[in-house]
């Protein structure tokens, strides 16, 4: 069985079955064939097989990141306020929602939670649309809920959160259907009539009686008259409103061109002279409606950004009331309420400390890289991360007028308020109507002078022949190609406007925290003896605080010795005895509180790093300098940017001290560094810097998100919170800064191919121009030449490289 | 060649016919996804999986 090669069990025995990580030597268990690093996984592992779902383990691109359910039980999700918000009943007493899922990508998610109504009885359809992330479930509501359902979604690596965007999506949707059934039915009408005139140019050079060619060119109106009335009023549309607010743009020609071959043309058909146009303006019609809809998907998906966001926030809070506890929707919270919030549970509203003391996990909404410590009275923030211990808050605001809630609403603005980008194409468009009139009008006084009978044709001839059909596909069909090689290379770009603005150096303002450094706390300088870090192990194996984790992973291979009488203190340090010696671990003034420090090792850190002391038997004997490392290829991608002519400038909300050092290694001057930025701050610096030019927005987490909004172009990188990808117009899918080199690259050749088209287009219609004048321009000539145009800008478009796959 | 006359209807009535099953299909929402179907049938779920 085939199973042996793909499992990945079997291939090396020290792996994790369901994670795929090494299994720590102790955890090893020799004669089993399944190794599990964790009971969690154990645990994962026993659900899907008992599911009878291990075909999981058989897909190969898992890419290795373990599944970790929330462990959430989403009794909220039963709630009768979520329900009155979210869900609807369907056909036959069945209840249908929308779950935005985290963590989406391929085929085997699709497979997975296609699974639901076979694991969960009572569920009887669940479809999984994977460019959104949406999940639509259903269940009968007499067998079941919402939260076992949302629970099995959870455990099998896809958390869950409220669609919060439904009738904004169902606009859309109806909106995106009513374009394709124009180009469905464009595409008909333009095909047919085609055929027609290939008959009609057929007769044309042999002998055809003048009966039938009059029956075709009535065939040939009575199909373009509904494809001028139904799939081409948009162009008519589209240009009167621009005429309204006095701008040419590219539909003003077209809806010129299209009218006067229509209107040509029948007239031609009736009186039974002339040259009747009809198959190149079905053509155009069909061409541009095409370019339009790749243009609009591209856009579209930007849009959908916003109302993902709402759907990210936390939905739950467990609500004390007296003696229990009972996990209610977040909607239901009212200021004065008690929460409680359990270690490692993100804070679901803004509120004040009543009880515990913990540690809380800011970095995504402030960008701070150290957790800071709170007691009794001080005040959190909802999309902080609760690190240490569980604590009941007060709370002070909840939902839309929490900081959280008005950082997103900041973001939203900020991405109504984005100027938008004016496409070469757009900028051209304005100058070329104008030409194209003008010249109409010279051939047509010229031509009344020598032979007026003709005039009027060789003017709608050059109308029709200079149609910018080609211009108007040349951005959108390049960009769209762009987009898909892009994706290839794990660049995802969802507003395609964001190429033409990255395709010229501007400003690039980088996040700090997770964007240029790993972010995470990581030990990067040790003072001390190799016999010590066994006795810090012993004494941090009994915190929870990120420090502890963090001196675990730079000493994985370390076996730390019991130890005995530990004692915390929040915000200090631990002591306690190993191997029978008084011993401390902590801050600076909770160790030197309780030891000496002759070798003054409390001052040998570097002042921007984050100290730890250790102190044996009253003397402090080791010394640990805590920060965020900079990514290896963070120095190399920042200079290729400066090569380019990018001006490169950090801002971060880290302390200033820290912000300095990582840009003093970084080689960004002191001035172009800001440290202490708030997500308001840094919104405020990018709408300052956007009065100079474009600003291009670099980061990772939520502080970022309005900056990122804000920005001419916000990039997000990997890792980063899923509300700043929502924001963010790019999203690098690999690790580190070299992709944002990559797609700077990528943009530049992109605009340059787009130029190239864009010539080539605008050299048919000179040579169609100078022809129409010349009067030597026949229907036959116009319909060859439209197509051909229309064909190499596609192809050009097609066999462009503008994003390089690397190998 | 007089068949042209009841050939050249008869063709754009089939026309409409496919233009009307568009039409429909498109209103169903048939379209609105193009990217999950394809993924969906990767998975052959037919298969059970037996614990060695």
């Amino acid at each position: 069985m085939s199973t042996a090669v793909a499992e990945p069990a079997a291939a090396t025995a020290a792996d994790c079955t369901h994670c795929g990580l090494p299994v720590l030597p102790g955890d090893v268990e020799p004669d089993l064939v399944r190794q599990f690093c964790c009971a969690g996984c154990r645990t994962a592992w026993d659900l899907i097989n008992a599911a009878g779902l291990t075909a999981y383990y058989r897909s190969g691109d898992r890419r290795g990141a373990p599944v970790r359910g929330s462990g959430r039980r989403y009794d909220e999700f039963d709630h009768p306020t979520f329900h009155r918000l979210y869900v609807r009943e369907v056909g036959g007493g069945l209840l249908e929602t929308e779950l935005y899922l985290e963590g989406v990508h391929c085929a085997s998610c699709v497979w997975l939670v296609e699974q639901v109504p076979l694991a969960v009885p009572g569920a009887s359809r669940a479809e999984l649309n994977v460019p959104r992330s949406l999940a639509r479930v259903q269940w009968n509501p007499a067998q079941t809920s919402l939260a076992p359902i949302a629970r099995f979604l959870d455990q099998v690596g896809y958390p869950s959160h409220p669609f919060r965007g439904g009738r904004a999506d169902q606009r859309r949707r109806a909106e995106d259907r009513a374009m394709l059934v124009r180009i469905g039915v464009a595409g008909a009408i333009a095909i047919n009539v085609m055929t027609v005139a290939l008959a009609l140019y057929a007769g044309w050079f042999g002998a055809m009686e003048p009966g039938y060619v009059r029956y075709f060119r009535w065939i040939s109106l009575g199909l373009t008259v509904p494809a001028i009335g139904w799939p081409g009023r948009v162009f008519f549309t589209s240009a009167c409103g621009a005429l309204r607010a006095r701008r040419l743009h590219m539909d003003v020609p077209i809806a010129i061109a299209l009218g006067a071959g229509f209107i040509r043309g029948a007239m031609n058909t009736v009186t039974d002279t002339g040259p009747i146009y009809f198959d190149g303006v079905v053509t155009l019609i069909f061409l541009l409606l095409v370019g339009r809809f790749l243009q609009q998907r591209a856009q579209r998906a930007a849009a959908d950004s916003a109302a993902l966001l709402h759907g990210l926030t936390p939905s739950t809070a467990r609500l004390v009331a007296g003696d229990s506890i009972a996990e209610v929707p977040v909607e239901s919270l009212v200021p004065g309420s008690v929460v409680e919030v359990r270690a490692g549970d993100p804070i679901p509203t803004d509120g004040v400390v009543t009880e515990g003391c913990s540690t809380v996990d800011a970095a995504l909404l402030t960008g701070e890289s150290v957790p800071v410590s709170v007691e009794p009275g001080d005040l959190v923030y909802a999309g902080t991360t609760n690190a240490g211990a569980a604590l009941r808050v007060r709370v002070t605001e909840a939902g839309e007028a929490t900081r959280l809630g008005r950082i997103l609403r900041e973001l939203e603005a900020g991405i109504g308020r984005r100027a938008p980008v004016v496409h070469t194409a757009d900028r051209l468009a304005g100058w070329f109507v104008a030409a194209v009139l003008i010249l109409a009008a010279v051939t047509y006084g010229v031509w009344s002078r020598i032979d007026p009978t003709v005039a009027l044709d060789h003017a709608i001839a050059l109308l029709i022949v200079t149609c910018p059909c080609a211009l108007a596909l040349a951005t959108p069909l390049t960009m769209t190609v762009a987009i898909g090689r892009a994706a290839r290379t794990g660049i995802l770009i969802r507003g395609a406007d964001a190429l033409e603005v990255l395709a010229r150096p501007a400003t690039m303002l980088l996040d700090k925290t997770g964007t240029l450094t790993e972010g995470r706390l990581e030990l990067l300088d040790w003072r001390g003896d190799e016999a010590l870090r066994a006795v810090i192990l012993a004494l941090e194996s009994h915190s929870n605080h990120p420090v502890a984790r963090a001196f675990e992973l730079a000493w994985p291979t370390i076996v730390a010795p019991p130890a005995t009488e530990v004692r915390q203190t929040l915000g200090g340090g631990v002591t306690g005895r190993v191997a029978g010696i008084a011993s401390a671990v902590g801050t600076p003034t909770f160790v030197l509180a309780v030891a000496r420090d002759p070798h003054r090792l409390a001052d040998a850190l570097p002042t921007h790093l984050t100290p730890v002391l250790v102190a044996r038997a009253g003397v402090v004997c080791g010394a640990a300098g805590f920060g965020d490392p900079v990514r290896p290829d963070s120095l190399g991608a920042l200079a290729a940017l400066r090569r380019r002519g990018w001006r490169i400038g950090i801002l971060s909300g880290d302390a200033p001290g820290v912000v300095a050092a990582a840009a003093a290694t970084l080689g960004v001057p002191a001035g172009d560094a800001r440290g202490g930025a708030t997500p308001e701050a840094k919104l405020a610096e990018v709408e300052r810097q956007l009065a100079a030019g474009p600003i291009v927005m670099v980061g990772d987490g939520v502080n970022d998100a309005p900056a990122i909004g804000r920005a001419s172009v916000g990039i997000g990188v990997r890792g980063g919170a899923e509300a700043c990808l929502a924001a963010a117009d790019v999203f690098l899918a690999r690790p580190g800064l070299t992709p944002l080199v990559a797609l700077i690259e990528g943009a530049e050749r992109t605009l340059a191919v787009i130029r190239r088209t864009i010539a080539v287009s605008i050299g048919y219609n000179l040579v169609g121009a100078g022809l129409a004048m010349g009067g030597v321009i026949n229907p036959l000539i116009a319909a060859i030449m439209m197509p051909v145009s229309s064909l190499t800008v596609i192809l050009l478009a097609w066999r462009s490289q503008t994003f390089r796959t690397e190998p | 060649m007089t068949v042209l006359f009841i050939l050249v209807p008869v063709a754009l009535g089939i026309v409409l016919i496919g233009v009307v099953a568009f039409v429909w299909a498109t209103r169903q929402g048939q379209f609105d996804d193009l990217e999950t179907p394809a993924l969906r049938i990767l998975r052959d779920d037919s298969s059970p999986d037996r614990p060695r």
